[in-house]
């Protein structure tokens, strides 16, 4: 208990040092695009790879276990549409994207801690937790809602590719039918919202383990693992509670 | 000039540094020596602040850095320049990134100009050729000039130096002592060594302080490092092979005379 106290005081204390006002903006913005494009679209391909697949197995899954007469095949589309919107493009996309941008993000900046690098910028008087980590932060903020977006759109591509299948009975035109099919567009805004906050989670817990590692080679390696377990078990944790409060 | 007095600093209770008083002297190269555990680089860390004593004064011609408020603390920092063991070059940057750095973040001068700044500590420390390469893809002597031109950049009044020769051929580790000696002068800085390489304290030591266990054992000179009676200084310096010839045939010499 004591210890998560502790952890939960540095963490804090580390953000009120990443969230002031930057020494310099040229080089602050400077920073911010090469953290959007290293973090953000580098993870462009994974995410539009795992969309597309994901979104083709649920499609299959829904079409093979709904056999009911009962039930209309639209069903199928609506279902596969609900899932990627309301969860799969949000949730289970950071999930990834924390193994993926959270390792990333802790290795880094452990190493610089263990190389000395980051002692290099505070003997200068560089405030190093503000020029590290604060542009990692936004720039995930910024390009998150993006894969997002990227993730809901190919998704819903695969699932209309496996409706070509003719899987017990799904069709092309009932799929896209149950696409449309009580469309609530707030469930956009509410997965984007969703995706922010993921993103604030993932970056700056793993820029806390590696900003606080200690030690050497295997500390870095140590710090990665805990960063994405941590903003795992956080972002599962958000989005209970986030769900709780907007949709119910 | 930098003055640290009756520094004290532990660990986990344990005492790492015992009062030690020392003044490192302003152009010239301050050397602290020590066995590997003896607390020299402990005590350069709460020299530049990486590490905050438990009690004592540092004081950098005249201002407490201990008592600093965070405005001021920054505008000394600027004040100073680092070489540390490993170099410690962003490896996400370029030679001249990295030397341009400071002052990109602290100049207001144009870019066209600080990048002749940079330019400029670059062909002082011989390695302009190099402005190009990222880190990784030059040698041990190349990142320790690299990360000396970048220490450079801002003018600092203060230069302090982890191990400046560790992991380096005897011959780099000359120039690299050179030109410590030769930026001391030129710049007319006060610089801190850490080092315990009997070399460089022959080749560039002015002024010496020795520790052991925590604590000031001895103060000098380089001359006058080998002459010592102090016994834990004598078992530091002979301990190199080289030494303790030198020493023997300066003392066959005196006997003949």
């Amino acid at each position: 208990m004591n210890e998560a106290l502790q952890r939960l005081g540095e963490y804090t204390l580390l953000m009120r040092k990443t969230l002031s006002i930057p020494t310099r903006w040229s080089m602050f913005f400077k920073q911010l695009i090469k953290e959007i494009y290293k973090l953000g679209a580098d993870s462009l391909w994974i995410v539009i790879i795992i969309s597309i697949f994901i979104g083709t197995v649920i499609a299959m899954q829904i079409s093979l276990n709904i056999s009911s007469p009962l039930i209309p095949k639209f069903t199928i589309g609506y279902t596969t549409r609900e899932i990627i919107l309301l969860e799969f493009s949000s949730s289970i996309m950071c999930l990834i994207l924390a193994g993926k941008v959270g390792s990333n993000i802790a290795s880094e900046i452990g190493t610089m801690r263990v190389t000395e690098q980051i002692d290099a910028m505070e003997i200068m008087g560089v405030n190093s937790a503000n020029f590290l980590i604060f542009p990692k932060i936004l720039g995930l903020m910024i390009f998150i809602p993006v894969l997002v977006i990227f993730s809901m759109f190919t998704g819903i591509l695969g699932g209309i590719a496996a409706s070509y299948a003719d899987i017990n009975g799904m069709t092309p035109s009932s799929f896209e039918y149950g696409l449309q099919y009580y469309f609530n567009s707030f469930y956009i805004g509410y997965s984007i919202l969703k995706s922010v906050v993921y993103a604030f989670i993932i970056a700056s817990i793993a820029s806390y383990f590696g900003y606080n590692v200690k030690g050497g080679a295997l500390d870095v390696g140590k710090a990665s693992t805990n960063a994405v377990v941590m903003s795992s078990i956080m972002i599962l944790l958000a989005d209970v509670i986030m769900t709780h409060l907007m949709l119910t | 000039m930098v003055e640290v007095k009756h520094i004290i600093k532990s660990f986990d209770g344990r005492v790492i540094l015992n009062d030690i008083s020392a003044i490192f002297e302003t152009g010239k190269t301050n050397l602290i020596i020590g066995q590997s555990g003896s607390g020299k680089t402990v005590l350069l860390k709460t020299i530049i602040g990486l590490l905050r004593p438990d009690s004592g004064q540092i004081l950098y011609d005249g201002r407490n850095f201990v008592g600093l408020k965070k405005r001021e603390l920054n505008v000394l920092r600027r004040e100073m320049g680092m070489l540390f063991q490993g170099s410690a070059l962003f490896d996400s940057m370029t030679v001249l990134e990295n030397v341009m750095f400071p002052l990109d973040m602290f100049s207001s001068d144009p870019y066209k100009e600080r990048e002749k700044r940079a330019m400029f500590c670059l062909e002082r420390v011989n390695l302009p050729d190099a402005a190009h390469l990222y880190p990784s893809e030059i040698s041990g002597g190349m990142m320790k000039r690299a990360a000396i031109a970048r220490a450079i950049a801002l003018n600092p009044m203060y230069l302090f130096c982890d191990e400046p020769n560790s992991g380096l051929d005897p011959k780099t580790s000359l120039l690299i002592d050179d030109l410590i000696h030769d930026i001391t002068k030129d710049y007319k800085m006060t610089t801190i060594i850490n080092t315990h390489d009997m070399n460089s304290v022959m080749n560039i030591g002015e002024t010496i302080i020795f520790i052991k266990e925590g604590v000031l054992e001895w103060r000098g000179t380089s001359d006058e490092v080998i002459s010592s009676n102090n016994k834990a200084l004598n078992d530091f310096v002979f301990a190199s092979d080289l030494f303790r010839k030198v020493k023997e045939i300066e003392g066959q010499e005196q006997e003949k005379k």
